[in-house]
């Protein structure tokens, strides 16, 4: 078998087929990097917004509610069939790649939002207290006081949703988006052996999410230094 | 011209004032008039509502029924502007400190000045040197929280009260997490602001304190004050069977 992926190397890494996946790839960083930080702002919005005690605010708080539990209860592809074919149906022209683009926003917003916001609310509620006191607002509550001393608690379980996330964009595959898994697909068709076709895109998928756990870790010592 | 004079006259007027965590009812009916300078201590066992009113006074904790007036004026605690006027007037040191664990000791102190009230970075610094060397914290004005002694948190805590520079301080059982020898440089830092005229109401089971730096003292129980009067009235003829009882308890050890 190793004899034959060697003899069939040669014929599979040309230059338009590397072209091709490096496209490819291309395609897939950026879905994911639309989905992970448009996801993070989002999601940061959505959890400040549900930490609000306003009365007058209780509308937006319904809202966001309703929006994460929904968006992540649905499977993904389900999500991404359905903004497919909103989209068809109004007539809107769009982009393969920006339906694609608007399905890993809102997937992602919906998880960052309950991961954010179950990190915030880690804090002892005495930090809270002694802010409040103070006069300190909601947002500077949380910028001063409480987000400096969750990332602790948030980027663990964020890092790991972005590398499950880059995995997950290979669904976009189904409505036509041609990113890595769906490149693969296309090589597998034109008659390069699945083993050779699949085994790159594996050591692509890992060259693309293995920086970002390092990254990840990066940013925790960064973030949050341990004192002891 | 009576408004005028009973703010003269009291600083702070608790009426009638009631609340509730959820259906338990944990203040009753509290009335308690403050003078200006004047130094109350709030004692009693645990759970007769001594904190709850410090922390309904701040708008930490909703109040149910009643009223409390700063300087002849009633606080409004539905209105976000009231409630920021009261805390730009008053400042609570908690019992568990509650110093942000991700800024150092200065840093502590220096926040809410600089980053919420705006005043000048430069001069809100030397006023926090100031202010941490006065509570004998010289050395460790860099350190984090979890690298102080609990007596040195609570010293932080008070120090960063005092930069808010309030009318009126708080201050929530201040000495209980304190080693005996630091007792006595906590307590002088009381004494001084009380003869400075600062007002104060004081949650403590350090007695003696109580008795030397009260002007009066309110004893409370289940959520009401039973009794109140000078130190003296309340430690050597208590009037109430419940005041005799708590006190002739905690004189014995």
């Amino acid at each position: 078998m190793m004899a034959q992926l060697i003899q069939e190397a040669p014929r599979f890494f040309t230059y338009y087929n590397l072209l091709f996946l490096a496209q490819a790839v291309g395609t897939t960083i950026a879905l994911s990097a639309i989905g992970c930080l448009f996801g993070l702002l989002f999601g940061c919005l959505i959890s400040v917004v549900r930490l609000t005690e306003k009365p007058w605010l209780a509308p937006l708080r319904w809202i966001a509610l309703l929006f994460t539990e929904f968006f992540r209860r649905v499977p993904f592809l389900v999500t991404l069939m359905l903004i497919f074919f909103v989209f068809q149906l109004s007539g809107a022209n769009l982009p393969l790649f920006v339906v694609a683009s608007l399905s890993v926003t809102l997937i992602a917003s919906a998880f960052l939002a309950e991961i954010i916001r179950a990190g915030l609310l880690s804090i002892h509620r005495n930090q809270w207290d002694a802010a409040t006191a103070m006069n300190f607002g909601l947002i500077q509550t949380i910028r001063f006081v409480v987000l400096p001393q969750a990332w602790k608690m948030i980027l663990p379980p964020a890092f790991g949703f972005f590398v499950m996330f880059i995995k997950d964009t290979a669904l976009a595959s189904q409505i036509g988006v041609i990113e890595l898994t769906f490149a693969g697909k296309v090589l597998n068709n034109k008659g390069f052996s699945a083993i050779l076709v699949f085994g790159t895109i594996l050591i692509l998928y890992f060259a693309v999410s293995y920086p970002l756990s390092r990254y990840g870790h990066y940013l925790e010592k960064r973030l949050a230094p341990s004192r002891h | 011209m009576v408004i005028i004079w009973r703010s003269a006259l009291h600083h702070l007027v608790i009426k009638d004032l009631s609340a509730h965590y959820g259906t338990v009812q944990v203040l009753d009916s509290i009335n308690l008039e403050i003078a200006r300078g004047e130094v109350v201590g709030l004692m009693g066992p645990s759970g007769s509502g001594k904190s709850s009113i410090l922390r309904v006074l701040t708008g930490l904790t909703p109040l149910s029924a009643g009223s409390v007036s700063l300087n002849g004026e009633v606080i409004n605690y539905s209105s976000a502007e009231s409630v920021r006027n009261m805390r730009e007037r008053s400042a609570i040191v908690f019992q568990q400190y509650n110093l942000f664990q991700n800024m150092t000791a200065l840093e502590n102190v220096t926040i809410a000045p600089v980053k919420i009230r705006n005043r000048d970075p430069e001069e809100v610094e030397a006023e926090a040197r100031a202010l941490l060397s006065k509570v004998g914290l010289t050395d460790q004005i860099s350190r984090y929280p979890d690298q102080l002694s609990g007596g040195q948190q609570q010293r932080v805590a008070i120090a960063r009260a005092l930069a808010l520079k309030p009318e009126i301080l708080l201050l929530d059982e201040i000495t209980a997490a304190l080693d005996p020898e630091l007792v006595s440089d906590v307590l002088d830092t009381i004494r001084a602001l009380a003869s400075e005229g600062m007002t104060m109401i004081i949650v403590s089971h350090e007695m003696g304190f109580m008795r030397e730096v009260s002007h009066r003292i309110a004893f409370m129980a289940q959520g009401n004050i039973i009794e109140c009067g000078k130190a003296e009235q309340i430690f050597n003829s208590p009037r109430e069977a419940r005041t005799r009882e708590f006190v002739s308890k905690i004189l014995k050890h």
